[in-house]
């Protein structure tokens, strides 16, 4: 048995702040691969709480291209849904590679991408793809409907701005910082499937027929205690030709905005792959071959 | 905290009492008797409680017993024909020799009949993708690996499970 004090399945949003009025430590859960986790390990705030479940509130569902070109995904959407949603594949294919690596097809068939944004983790696959995506997040709480940009989320690790009663509704992501970009995203880890990103690397780049290098985003997860962006290498590359040489400044300028220690692996191979990934997934991303 | 669900279990409809803080593999092998559901981690990393809802493979130990309200559920006892005949995928398992100690078997099955549902013909590399959420501590995956093979050239998943297995192919 889960260690919960009770559960409410909210059919709507307002069934959401109705129990966090009354119980302000109930916890939302989602697809449940990442709460459902912390709750058997006894995590602080995870256990001995009632859970809300917000499968069925429908304004959380779906992924649709709008009319001024914005592309919204709901925030129940699993990673497999994304993996392979039409839109998505065709305008966002570095969103999609990454969440095609989360864990093994069970994961994906769980979970969903707002829990992963949620839960914060340093290493959560879609978070450098939708820093890069520049994806703003549209919360709704008791007091009202905010947007917020993605980069103003994460605060530490397992930690964001959220407060109790906030919900992510969608993430969405305007037309310009989409079309015409190509990306790739790489993921370190032991395994290929069912585990964690030791460290990742998205990058996202559109650059003109002469290989200048019009707007860069590079961003790193497991790289400092927050899914990170790295404005120095982005301002540097811009109007930069690609070349071997800018592509290794690009990578060294990465360093100034990450913040690795050891750990499973020692600062000196992190900074290593800090340098080098930015590189490699830009020229795979430009090959075209995702 | 009791609660009413009421889903289809392998082909017929079924309800139940729960308390909301069971997991459903713990009302599948506790109330159903469906022990063929094995658990192994119990967080979502080995993949031996999996089991079909709704047509995608899914982790019943990190799965809310009250979310299986409404929904169709597979599992292993699901996929042999109501005589006991094993069906492709399963003999497959069984003639590549696939099966040492069975504990990750019938989430390993499970996992098989919906890649080969989604991808009759798997190359050696996707059925690696579609099995990395199970893991086996016994065979080395090698033979699992030729069983899937097998079960596809011998045609995959047979039709007349598929009105008892529930796969809608979302993709
Ligand atoms: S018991 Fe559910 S994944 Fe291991
Ligand atoms: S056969 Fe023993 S775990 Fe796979």
């Amino acid at each position: 048995m889960y260690d919960i004090t009770g559960y409410h399945e909210a059919h709507s949003l307002a069934d959401v702040f109705a129990v966090i009025r009354t119980d302000p430590h109930a916890r939302i859960v989602a697809g449940g691969t990442d709460v459902l986790v912390k709750n058997r390990a006894e995590a602080a705030t995870y256990a001995e709480v009632a859970l809300i479940g917000i499968r069925e509130i429908p304004e959380l569902q779906g992924i649709r291209l709008e009319v001024d070109g914005t592309i919204s995904i709901g925030a129940l959407c699993s990673f497999d849904e994304i993996e392979h949603d039409p839109i998505i594949r065709q305008h966002m294919g570095l969103l999609a590679q990454a969440v095609s690596l989360v864990g093994g097809p069970q994961t994906r068939h769980m979970g969903t991408i707002g829990g992963n944004i949620c839960n914060a983790g340093p290493g959560a696959d879609s978070s450098p793809s939708l820093l890069a995506y520049n994806a703003v997040l549209e919360i709704q709480s008791p007091t009202g409907t905010r947007h917020l940009p993605i980069r103003d989320l994460f605060t530490g690790p397992s930690q964001t701005v959220l407060k109790p009663g906030d919900v992510v509704v969608r993430i969405n992501v305007a037309q310009a910082d989409y079309q015409g970009y190509v990306g790739y995203y790489t993921k370190f880890a032991r395994r290929n499937a069912l585990d964690i990103a030791n460290q990742s690397c998205a990058a996202l780049i559109k650059v003109n027929d002469q290989q200048e290098i019009q707007d860069l985003r590079i961003a790193f997860g497991a790289s400092a205690p927050t899914p990170v962006r790295a404005p120095h290498a982005e301002a540097y590359a811009q109007g930069k030709t690609i070349s071997a040489d800018v592509l290794k400044a690009i990578g060294t300028a990465c360093l100034k905005d990450t913040k690795t220690h050891s750990g499973r692996n020692s600062k000196a191979f992190r900074d290593h792959l800090v340098t080098v990934l930015p590189g490699r997934n830009i020229m795979t991303a430009l090959k075209g071959d995702e | 905290m009791k609660q009413t669900i009421a889903f289809t279990l392998n082909g017929e409809a079924v309800s139940c009492d729960v308390d909301v803080r069971q997991s459903l593999i713990e009302v599948l092998r506790d109330e159903f008797e469906m022990t063929g559901v094995k658990e192994g981690c119990s967080v979502g990393e080995c993949g031996a409680c999996t089991v079909i809802i709704d047509g995608q493979t899914m982790e019943s130990c990190l799965y809310m017993a009250v979310w299986a309200n409404g929904k169709n559920i597979t599992t292993i006892e699901g996929v042999a024909a109501e005589d006991g005949h094993l069906d492709n995928v399963q003999q497959a398992f069984v003639d590549a020799g696939a099966v040492q100690c069975g504990y990750c078997t019938p989430g390993m099955v499970l996992s098989s009949e919906q890649l080969l549902a989604d991808n009759p013909n798997p190359t050696r590399d996707e059925i690696r993708r579609g099995l990395s959420g199970n893991m086996c501590r016994c065979t080395g995956y090698q033979k699992i690996v030729d069983a899937v093979e097998l079960a596809a050239k011998n045609g995959g998943v047979k039709t007349d499970n598929r009105n008892k297995i529930p796969f809608h192919v979302a993709n």
